[in-house]
């Protein structure tokens, strides 16, 4: 950690080049030439929380939908077709509208064609990952948003999110249902950066040595505009992000880092050959986006009740968590991959590791 | 005057090249197609996980498309099991897939530095083993379960001379010179070697074969360095098979009784 700690210091234009060079010279030595496609998949934007800077909470007046497992199905076989064997499945927290039960039910769907299948959804207790697991889902990702308890506190005005460690223990008890890959991660801007990249590498240290069979994946999501207008109290550059990049891959060589689709075409080509291993490309934020699914069930919830809108417009889409910044095509950026000399993977995973099912 | 060494047989099966190449982390399909054929190898692995076992052709996941089988004794591999369950199930759904049955069986539950589970190993060595397949086991070097793996009936052992990708060398050296030493089997160094210069030296030392994978994948020409390697398997094992002379403490002119012949004449 002390070595994390000197990686975070102030560093000139020199140091900070230097420090890319031996990354992305790590990153190749671990990862090869290669990067990890994936995208997201929202299921519903129903939440219970309120957390100020996100697009779902609760008392944002915002039209809501949770797709059906057929709508999912729909949805999944497009961005199969696009290319990804790797999905994200990703909900608001609302176990009114997205159950175990749900869930558990769209994983077993969508694992017929889809190789690898992750969750980002509201935390649950062990025996509930272990119905994910058991269903063939291989991925958890849960981020703390902010290890700063104070700011969480904050953040967090209402609702179950409000327990930071029910929140902190996700990760383990998904190590211990048996998920194969742990996602943790922060949302920059919070927290003051270089005390925030210093506590979420102590949990990545931490989980390293208690539950060594995982994969674990690291990302630093930086806040995008979304409904509530949330504007983030501290800055995290260009520069930071770098700097935190390299710091996580100097200090763990076999991290996987994951870039979102938040950050511009631009950062993320030139952070491809740095030390990112895994990226989304051509993502939706809102449920249905990628096939317009559940276009015509949009409605209001008002304290957990759904509510009828007044006068329904067609072109009338579900508000998406946030507003993403790389717009290009899955095969456009895998294009720019190639050219980059950097081998997009689409399927490095088979359910049939797991049990006998034929994909 | 090219290097020809003595083939290599596994399992009834015989090879002129003693390199064997993996096909992880090359920047293309092409890229790794063209460092197959300049490193002359006979026998190439591929991570199941990685290719479409469906026969339904996935443009997605195509990877076996880059390797003939009429040239190359493709030999699956089991990486992604974390125990001798997996790693049997993967072996069984690749011969339905219609791939050899020869099976490269690794089984690292450990991610982070990829070492071999020598207990879930040895497990699934003997499934596989009674179920007919032929297995290449990768483990850590040891020289006991070298011997365990070889009682159950495996056509090689493949002790690591370093963790995967980690490009140390062979700094299990003296455990290996046990392994050689006891083998009934073929040895094959695999994982760790980094430079042609480790290759040679494993080869030297009297192993069957290496396998590489990053230092060829990860090279800035993947193509020169893997005929690198192939002259550096050569060149060792060419020097193997001569004998190659014993160190001494004491210097020793390259020509001790011509001196004397001349004083004479």
């Amino acid at each position: 950690m002390d070595r994390f700690a000197a990686l975070l210091v102030p560093k000139s234009d020199a140091a900070l080049t230097e420090m890319a060079a031996e990354s992305r010279r790590v990153t190749r030595r671990n990862f090869g030439r290669t990067m990890r496609m994936f995208a997201p998949l929202y299921l519903s934007n129903e939440c219970v929380n309120n957390c100020k800077y996100c697009g779902f909470s609760r008392d944002n007046p915002i039209l809501r939908v949770t797709l059906t497992v057929e709508q999912v199905v729909a949805e999944a076989r497009h961005l199969v077709a696009q290319g990804f064997r790797n999905i994200l499945l990703v909900a608001g927290e609302h176990p009114r509208f997205v159950g175990e039960g749900y869930l558990e039910e769209c994983i077993r769907a969508l694992r017929e064609f889809v190789p690898a299948l992750s969750i980002e959804v509201g935390p649950m207790d062990r025996p509930e990952y272990e119905r994910m697991v058991g269903a063939g889902c291989e991925g958890l990702v849960v981020y703390q948003e902010t290890y700063d308890r104070e700011v969480y506190a904050q953040m967090h005005t209402a609702g179950p999110k409000r327990d930071f460690d029910w929140r902190l223990d996700c990760p383990e008890r998904g190590c211990e249902a048996g998920f194969r890959r742990i996602g943790i991660g922060a949302l920059f801007g919070l927290s003051e950066w270089r005390c925030e990249a210093l506590r979420l590498a102590s949990h990545l240290d931490h989980l390293y040595k208690h539950h060594w069979k995982a994969f674990y994946t690291v990302s630093f999501p930086r806040l995008r505009p979304a409904a509530g207008g949330f504007k983030p109290e501290f800055e995290f550059t260009d520069r930071h992000l770098l700097q935190t990049i390299c710091a996580f891959r100097l200090t763990f060589p076999e991290v996987g880092i994951v870039l979102s689709t938040r950050e511009s075409a631009a950062l993320r080509d030139a952070l491809a050959t740095v030390g990112v291993t895994m990226m989304s490309a051509g993502s939706h934020t809102e449920p249905g986006g990628y096939t317009g699914q559940g276009g015509d069930d949009l409605h209001l919830t008002v304290k957990g009740r759904r509510v009828e809108r007044e006068a329904p417009a067609s072109c009338d889409r579900a508000e998406g968590q946030f507003g993403i910044a790389d717009e290009r095509s899955p095969a456009e950026i895998a294009d720019v991959l190639r050219v980059l000399g950097i081998d997009p993977v689409w399927k490095d995973w088979d359910a049939a590791i797991l049990s006998e099912v034929a994909v | 005057m090219p290097l020809t060494t003595q083939p290599l047989t596994i399992a009834g099966r015989s090879f002129r090249s003693r390199l064997m190449l993996g096909t992880g982390k090359f920047s293309s399909g092409e890229a790794m197609r063209d460092a197959l054929e300049a490193s002359g190898c006979e026998f190439v692995t591929v991570a199941l996980r990685r290719a479409d076992l469906s026969g339904k052709k996935d443009p997605f996941a195509n990877i076996l498309e880059f390797i003939s089988s009429e040239r190359y004794l493709l030999l699956p591999n089991t990486s992604g099991a974390m125990n001798a369950e997996e790693a049997v199930r993967l072996a069984r759904l690749a011969v339905a897939a219609g791939l050899p049955n020869w099976v490269k069986l690794e089984i690292h539950p450990d991610p982070r530095y990829l070492l071999p589970d020598p207990i879930e190993t040895l497990k699934a060595a003997e499934i596989l083993v009674k179920e007919g397949f032929i297995v290449l086991p990768y483990i850590n070097a040891d020289p006991v379960l070298a011997k365990r793996l070889q009682d159950v009936g495996t056509a090689t052992v493949m002790p690591l001379g370093s963790p995967i990708g980690s490009h140390q060398g062979i700094t299990t050296r003296k455990q290996i010179e046990i392994i050689i030493e006891q083998a009934t089997v073929p040895v094959v160094v695999d994982a760790g070697i980094g430079a042609p210069s480790h290759a040679a030296e494993a080869m030297e030392m009297g192993a069957d074969a290496v396998l590489v994978n990053t230092a060829i994948a990860i090279a800035s020409d993947p193509v020169k360095m893997a005929a690198a390697f192939k002259a550096a398997v050569g060149a060792g094992r060419t020097a193997y098979e001569l004998g190659i002379a014993n160190v001494s403490d004491l210097a020793s002119p390259t020509s001790p009784l011509a001196a004397f012949f001349s004083s004479r004449s």
